[in-house]
């Protein structure tokens, strides 16, 4: 039953979005282009810069929400209409003194609001640029974000045409009529011949015009003739200008063009057109780069992650109440829609390894997916032989929580990007980086199983010595998994480092936190075996295990040395210390004398 | 008495202390690369016996943690004592045993490497032809007599002698030399204030002014190591001279009819064969600037073993010859100079035997707990 119902709730977003005007949006979302290197649809395009700028995947206009794509095609077709849209996040109070705001309501600022203000917003940027991106003050930071925003913003604006109210299809027309004449009025005048003045000033202006286009554009849509590499695609401002040296314009700027002039002349049928007839040219050539755009496409309206969240929601809820009122069959439609979630975040992980043909863990948000991942895959392991719901419970939770902060780990653009040259190894990205994901997954998973043993021993009388002891197998399983995990990872970390760097360890904090975890869980185990530690001491362990693990995670990424640091990563430090302490606290709670757990308080007479 | 020691010596106890208290020291360590940057955080903590502690101004150096060294070796000496006290031949215990050894191989590698192993660069513009490497840290101070027409003979003085009030006398020079200060890390300026006597009395340096600054931290910072030598003859001073890594000139003077130069530069490591710079390539993926690739096209020319080939050295391919491996470790901003990572490690293989060890033995040993546990499900 319960199935079903998880099903019925993910099956209409299988089938893509429809469009409610008009306007084949979501179609126009399908085209590929070129955007920092890597090919994608205009709809990861619209999804990431409005994620960038606005901090979300959608915009909420006049009381509506609007998709990223709307938003971006008014952005790049229609700018007087896109330019009162209020996305620019501000919550500096500084950053908004400077504009002679007050912090009030208002937390979002369209274009024509910051427009008056760009020329202290840049000088500022500037001033703030100099400084090492470590030490800047928040109002440093801030500044330069919004700067950093309105330049993306610009840049899309100025992607397919000069942003001007004139028709782009009569522009370009105007534009071959000059080439000609321009050109010889040019070598006349270099030759000293007599030339009209007229259609030199023309060529001119078009040339600087295009130059501009070709320097601002943030997009790449123009894709390159027959033969040449697939990874050349230009910007429209681009191939204008190449025309200037006689070469064809690319039939796909006629139709961008026409596609710009029918959206702006609100004539959809002849948008649809020039659209398909766009999609077709792009086909003919690269049949393949069209399918994955479309299945990127589809992949981004789908959200699995989201939708993972909504099922482990479900599961933790289901669990619960199967406890609470001992369900038998609760219990068993809860490892079946855990099940379901797995295989939603498995085809999700998947699809981003298809998409961008690498291994699964490229950068900090994979890595949270990954990790996610994994600890559902053990929990699911651990729920079929031990039946408790225990392995479900945590598993789900973790899987939410990874998957949370995933959602947060998204707002730097493109999660897919493509690699620095350091990392462009799909050997090492396998099996270094997959060992030691694995290892933070299980040690993760290790130390929320202690924690509900702690939870349950302290607030509950279920824990009894049946339950105590597998869920203390269960952990020491764990751990023991963890530490073959970390300890392989880390050195063939080791290895990689000699085969690239010369060194087969260097104590860069990258490498020392993943030791940590090696050494945490070592002596987690001879603790055990030299029977230092007893089930309470295990737990306890195991949960410090979650605050190692955390710092290797997180913590070392915001020392912000070695070779290894992916930038620093404000609001994280403020979650990563909060979380550090609770676990702390825990720890505490977990190590209290047995008369103060419920389950082992002997009872009073 | 012996016992008890015996005991403490091959206690679980033990493991579990040293091991905690590495992982207070590794913790403790990666903070510090913060402000101490990583190379001086790896001696501080990890390449020395204790972890000291200076109060400021007072020059003392009190032990307050146990070192990398201490703590290492500690753990050395409990996993043999361990093996040998309680060792037992059984088919069980020979995933434990095999990735003790492991553990074992793995510590001793790294000694052995931290012993064996020296790092240097070599820096080379396209086009330019190479036979040595620099040192990132160590420096020389060199004295080349070039008064004969075809041969140059240097003497390099290493940077152990190079601190201040320390006098060096070099049974090949005819002088002496006296270091009046030295500067592991400094800035030099031009003298603005010419009124006043400048201690250096020769070469370059009596119009530049010299200011100490701190050690560099930064992985692509480097200290400016400044050196003041006066130079005395059995006549008497022949001047005062200022020499730094930031001066490219060699300094010249004469002394006895003969022609000297001095220079104080990064420490050189000669090899017997060449490498050229034929081309460096930066490639970037399209419309962004996130690098792609670098890659160093070399000529080798080994006139001794009669090799003469090109290389193509890139990221995660180095080339490995004559026991040394060059690895692409960087660039120069105008896009034509390439900064190879030259890396002598004699034990190199270390590392890769006592790993696999490691790993075949913790498979062995899990897999055995998870077949037990399977057979205690069953029953």
């Amino acid at each position: 039953m319960v199935l079903m119902v998880c099903v019925l709730f993910l099956l209409p977003d299988l089938r893509g979005p429809k469009d409610e005007d008009f306007f084949s949006r979501h179609e126009f979302g399908e085209l590929p282009v070129l955007v920092g290197g890597r090919l994608k649809p205009f709809d990861t395009v619209a999804r990431n810069s409005l994620m960038i700028i606005h901090g979300k995947q959608t915009l909420r206009k006049n009381g509506k929400s609007i998709s990223a794509i709307e938003w971006l095609m008014n952005v790049m077709m229609r700018p007087e209409v896109a330019k009162d849209d209020e996305l620019f996040v501000i919550n500096h109070s500084d950053v908004l003194g400077m504009m002679g705001w007050k912090k009030s309501q208002k937390k979002y600022f369209s274009w024509s609001e910051l427009e008056p203000h760009l020329d202290e917003i840049l000088r500022q940027a500037k001033l703030a640029d100099a400084v090492d991106s470590q030490v800047r003050s928040p109002f440093q930071r801030e500044i330069v974000k919004l700067q950093e925003r309105l330049e993306l913003y610009h840049r899309l604006k100025n992607s397919l045409r000069v942003e001007e109210d004139v028709d782009f299809v009569k522009e370009i027309a105007l534009f071959e009529k000059t080439l000609m004449p321009g050109a010889k009025a040019f070598l006349a005048k270099k030759k000293g011949l007599p030339f009209e003045q007229k259609n030199l000033e023309l060529w001119e202006e078009f040339n600087n015009r295009y130059q501009f286009l070709a320097e601002v554009a943030y997009v790449f849509p123009i894709p390159p003739e027959n033969g040449q590499p697939l990874s050349s695609w230009t910007s429209i401002g681009h191939n204008l200008l190449e025309a200037v040296t006689q070469k064809p314009i690319s039939p796909m700027v006629k139709e961008y063009a026409a596609m710009v002039s029918a959206y702006r002349n609100v004539a959809p049928v002849e948008f649809d057109q020039h659209l398909s007839e766009a999609m077709r040219i792009i086909h003919s050539q690269f049949p393949d780069t069209v399918f994955r755009a479309r299945y990127e496409c589809r992949f981004n309206h789908f959200e699995p992650f989201y939708k993972c969240m909504t099922l482990y929601v479900l599961v933790f809820v289901l669990i619960c109440f199967a406890w609470l009122g001992s369900s038998a069959s609760l219990h068993r439609s809860a490892y079946m829609v855990l099940f379901l979630a797995f295989l939603v975040h498995t085809a999700g992980l998947v699809t981003r390894m298809y998409l961008q043909g690498r291994p699964p863990v490229t950068n900090l948000y994979s890595s949270a997916i990954f990790i996610g991942w994994g600890v559902v895959l053990l929990g699911l392991i651990l729920e079929k032989i031990y039946k408790d719901g225990i392995g479900g419970v945590t598993a789900s939770i973790l899987g939410f929580i990874t998957l949370l902060i995933a959602h947060h780990l998204s707002g730097d653009g493109d999660t897919m990007e493509m690699l620095r040259a350091v990392l462009d190894t799909n050997f090492w990205l396998a099996t270094h980086v997959v060992c030691i994901t694995l290892g933070y997954a299980s040690t993760f998973l290790a130390g929320f199983l202690a924690l509900m043993y702690i939870f349950r021993g302290m607030l509950t009388r279920s824990l009894d010595k049946q339950n105590a002891q597998s869920l203390a197998r269960m952990v020491y399983g764990i751990v023991c998994f963890a530490t073959l995990f970390s300890f392989v990872g880390t050195i063939l970390g080791g290895i990689w480092a000699d085969q690239s760097w010369g060194r087969f360890w260097g104590w860069d904090p990258k490498e020392n936190g993943a030791l940590l975890i090696v050494l945490w869980n070592a002596i987690i185990l001879h603790a055990r075996w030299g029977g230092m530690i007893k089930q309470k001491g295990l737990m306890v362990m195991a949960v410090f295990g979650n605050i190692v693990t955390s710092f290797s995670w997180f913590g070392v990424n915001m020392l912000g040395v070695g070779l290894h640091s992916y930038g620093f990563i404000d609001k994280a430090f403020f979650w990563l210390s909060t979380f550090v302490v609770s676990q702390l606290l825990l720890m505490m709670i977990g190590a209290l004398p047995d008369r103060y757990w419920r389950s082992f308080a002997k009872p009073k007479r | 008495m012996l016992e008890s020691i015996i005991k403490a010596f091959t206690s679980l106890k033990l493991t579990v202390i040293c091991l905690g208290l590495a992982i207070i020291l590794v913790f403790m360590g990666t903070i510090a690369q913060v402000d101490l940057g990583i190379h001086a955080a790896q001696q501080k903590y990890f390449q020395t016996f204790f972890v000291y502690w200076s109060p400021a101004n007072r020059g003392w150096r009190i032990p307050v943690f146990p070192g990398g060294h201490l703590i290492g070796g500690v753990l050395f000496l409990n996993l043999i004592a361990a093996h040998i006290y309680r060792f037992q031949m059984k088919w069980k215990k020979t995933g434990i045993f095999l990735l003790h050894l492991g553990i074992f191989l793995l510590l001793l590698g790294g000694l052995l490497t931290e012993w064996l192993s020296t790092e240097s660069q070599m820096r080379i513009h396209e086009g330019e032809t190479k036979n040595y490497s620099e040192s990132l840290d160590a420096i020389e101070l060199i004295i080349v007599d070039t008064s004969s027409p075809d041969l140059d003979e240097v003497v390099s003085i290493p940077d152990r002698f190079l601190v201040p009030h320390q006098v060096i006398q070099h049974p090949q020079l005819p002088f002496r030399l006296n270091v009046v200060n030295f500067f592991p890390n400094s800035t030099l300026g031009h003298r603005k204030d010419e009124s006043e006597p400048s201690v250096v009395t020769q070469g370059f340096g009596k119009t530049l002014s010299v200011t100490e600054a701190p050690r560099a931290t930064k992985v692509n910072e480097a200290d400016v190591p400044t050196i003041i030598v006066e130079i005395v003859g059995v006549e008497g001073s022949l001047g005062t001279w200022l020499c730094s890594t930031a001066l490219m000139e060699r300094q010249h003077f004469y002394y006895q009819d003969k022609s000297y130069e001095i220079q104080l530069r990064q420490k050189r490591y000669y090899k017997p064969y060449s490498i050229k710079l034929l081309h460096f390539a930066h490639d970037q993926y399209d419309g962004t600037d996130i690098p792609k690739n670098f890659s160093s096209k070399i000529h080798l020319v080994n006139s001794e073993k009669k090799e003469d080939r090109e290389v193509l050295i890139y990221m995660n391919n180095p080339l490995r010859y004559e026991g040394e491996t060059y690895y692409q470790a960087g660039f120069e901003k105008d896009n034509h100079t390439t900064v190879l990572q030259v890396v002598h490690n004699p034990s190199w293989i270390t590392p890769y035997l006592a790993c696999s060890m490691v790993g075949l033995g913790l498979v062995i040993q899990f897999s055995m707990h998870l077949f037990n546990f399977g057979r205690k499900k069953r029953a």
